[in-house]
């Protein structure tokens, strides 16, 4: 650094503590040097939130939140805005890979442990970053008012009115109207472009502080935190966050990039399942589409909703349906206090976790794919099955988790 | 952590595969390639001349024509009917009121049903009317029952009926023009509002080719960046 840059830092840094950040958050960060594939999502989260909030400023200056302009509006930014398509196709994408990287962030940690001590306020800030991701979403793919923005959002606001008592009360006055109109759409709008966006950057920032007081975790499930270089107080299998993981993932982004950019360009609707056949035709709120079936990203959830078919204990089928969903995302927050495992990853945990963890997974993607059909007898008793699965990954975990045989733990992180 | 990997190219690959029909009745495949422009021109004039009557496409501009190789000149003499400027909306010239009166329902705008249905629905669809005295308009079609519309390309394709017992359609009064010509015809049509329903998506797909090479090119560069850096760690 020159002498007159030193100067400047200088003058800053008496006024802003920008050295000392610079070197908090970065190159004095030292993070595992293990991270695998697996370490890219984080990063990539953060480069799908940027994009969506860039794109969503553009498409705000030409859409209108007007239930008789809104799908008009669409497609006029479709064709008659420069790059509207492009601009548009970037965030609808975007959507969509925000939850299969947020998916997927999510079962790295729950592979190598990264919810446990003392991690469990940074599972439990990313769980408030999921739940107004999930809120980001509903709200947004209202906007194109096409039919599966119309029902879609019917299905959703139709849970509220389960609730006993206040239910009917509650969805009135989340709708400002007897029925999905013009008043939910401006007030969604609103949620969309303004409440929800702050809330999830100011989120994600305290989940980054929060991530950095603890320090990350790392395949082998391991602190390097214990065992630091008595000379220098560096964790010995701690590299400096910059520039060791930011060319790293620089090298990942560009990589999700490819397989980001091939979709906008090649299959912006990817089969159907990113932008819905249904949602090309203008919201009619007197035809009901003969088959609804929301998002992809929902559909493991809304296969649970369909499951319950009997009423039990005095509550009926449906709301049975809206609380199973509803414990569903929010059992995951328990996790940290769930896994009685000596060990935190994957690699050291016995045949019962993984067992358990692989029904998991496969359960999910068989919920998720059931949610997109119309039910049969034969899909609702799968859907029974896998939802019981979904289920008995976590509570059962207090269990198999304690009696698993481990394997003891490296001192040090392995490749 | 293979099979992960596995497990997670197979889910990343199921909507290529898996898209739905939703109607019972098996569809044709459309034989179209929306980069043969006298397709698409052909079928622009037979877009204007037989659907624009009722429907609209009211998200298009005329002179967007300009991607598929009209000309200002071309768009005015061969496209505009109405008296319209070059610049307008393709709106259709029936009143909203008079068609609820005459169909029972507004025909619905036609600019991205192609998006909404299907190329091969589509295709299908305008293939497979048949005369049925039982319905208001005196027409039914093979993949959607009881359709308001009535077969206004009858002339060109003849009058079919449906044999109750095989649930084929067979032809009883022909048309002005032969199976062979009419199955062009329709899809020509059917490619353009393929077309219509995306005017961008030819050069979207040829924008992607330069994004997706330059990005491979970056990748490499990025991934001999991170290896640099990473030489001393061990």
């Amino acid at each position: 650094m020159s002498k007159q840059q030193n100067s400047i830092m200088e003058w800053i840094d008496k006024r802003f503590p920008l050295t000392t950040t610079w070197k908090a958050h970065l190159s004095e960060y030292y993070a595992p040097k293990n991270f695998n594939f697996w370490y890219y999502f984080g990063s990539l989260a953060l480069l799908v939130l940027v994009n969506q909030l860039l794109t969503g400023i553009f498409l705000t200056m030409n859409y209108k939140p007007d239930a008789s302009l809104a799908f008009s509006s669409v497609e006029y930014i479709m064709r008659d805005v420069d790059f509207g398509w492009l601009i548009r196709y970037m965030h609808s994408t975007g959507a969509s890979m925000f939850f299969v990287v947020v998916y997927l962030h999510m079962f790295r940690g729950m592979m190598y442990g990264s919810y446990r001590k003392p991690r469990e306020l940074l599972w439990l800030i990313g769980m408030a970053i999921f739940f107004v991701l999930m809120s980001l979403a509903f709200t947004g793919y209202i906007l194109p008012w096409g039919q599966m923005s119309y029902w879609g959002a019917q299905v959703i606001v139709s849970m509220f009115g389960a609730i006993p008592f206040i239910g009917e009360t509650l969805s009135n006055w989340i709708l400002g109207d007897f029925m999905l109109s013009d008043a939910a759409l401006n007030r969604f709008f609103a949620y969309h472009v303004v409440t929800l966006p702050v809330l999830i950057v100011v989120l994600v920032f305290v989940h980054i502080i929060a991530l950095h007081e603890v320090g990350s975790n790392n395949p082998d499930g391991i602190e390097i935190k214990a065992n630091k270089d008595p000379r220098t107080g560096i964790p010995v299998d701690g590299i400096p966050f910059h520039p060791y993981y930011t060319v790293k993932d620089i090298f990942g982004v560009v990589g999700f990039l490819i397989v980001f950019c091939g979709i906008i360009f090649f299959a912006p609707e990817m089969g159907g399942y990113f932008l819905e056949d249904n949602n090309f035709i203008p919201a009619n709120t007197l035809q009901t589409p003969d088959h609804i079936a929301p998002v992809w990203y929902f559909t493991p959830y809304y296969s649970m909703l369909r499951a319950v078919t009997v009423n039990f204990l005095w509550i009926d089928a449906k709301l049975w349906g809206v609380i199973l969903m509803a414990a569903a995302v929010v059992i995951f927050c328990f996790l940290p206090w769930l896994d009685r495992s000596p060990v935190k990853s994957i690699r050291y945990k016995g045949p019962y976790f993984k067992i358990a963890l692989t029904l998991f997974v496969i359960s999910f993607f068989v919920l998720g794919w059931l949610g997109t059909k119309a039910p049969t007898p034969l899909y609702t008793l799968l859907a029974q099955i896998f939802t019981v699965i979904y289920f008995a990954f976590f509570l059962l975990m207090p269990w198999y988790s304690k009696i698993d045989k481990t394997k003891p733990e490296p001192k040090n992180v392995t490749k | 952590m293979r099979m992960m990997k596995i497990l997670l190219l197979i889910a990343l690959l199921v909507p290529f595969v898996a898209h739905s029909a939703g109607s019972d009745v098996k569809l044709d495949k459309a034989p179209i390639d929306t980069t043969d422009q006298e397709s698409l021109q052909r079928g622009a004039q037979s877009f204007v001349e037989y659907c624009l009557t009722c429907h609209g496409a009211n998200f298009m501009r005329y002179n967007r024509h300009r991607d598929i190789g009209m000309g200002e000149e071309d768009i005015r003499t061969q496209l505009i009917y109405t008296g319209q400027k070059t610049g307008d909306l393709m709106e259709t010239a029936m009143r909203k009121k008079e068609a609820e009166k005459w169909f029972g329902v507004v025909p619905p705008d036609l600019s991205v049903i192609a998006r909404a249905r299907g190329a091969d629905w589509l295709y299908t669809y305008l293939r497979t009317f048949y005369r049925d005295t039982s319905t208001y308009s005196g027409w039914n079609n093979l993949i959607f029952d009881k359709v308001a519309m009535p077969h206004v390309l009858h002339q060109l394709q003849g009058q079919q009926i449906l044999n109750p017992e095989t649930k084929n359609l067979v032809m009883v009064t022909p048309g002005t023009m032969t199976k062979e010509e009419y199955d062009r015809f329709i899809a020509d049509l059917v490619n353009y509002m393929v077309y219509l329903g995306e005017p961008h998506a030819l050069y979207r797909k040829e924008l992607g080719i330069t994004v997706i090479l330059f990005l491979f090119g970056l990748l490499g560069l990025t991934y001999l960046l991170k290896k640099e850096y990473w030489k001393d760690v061990h």
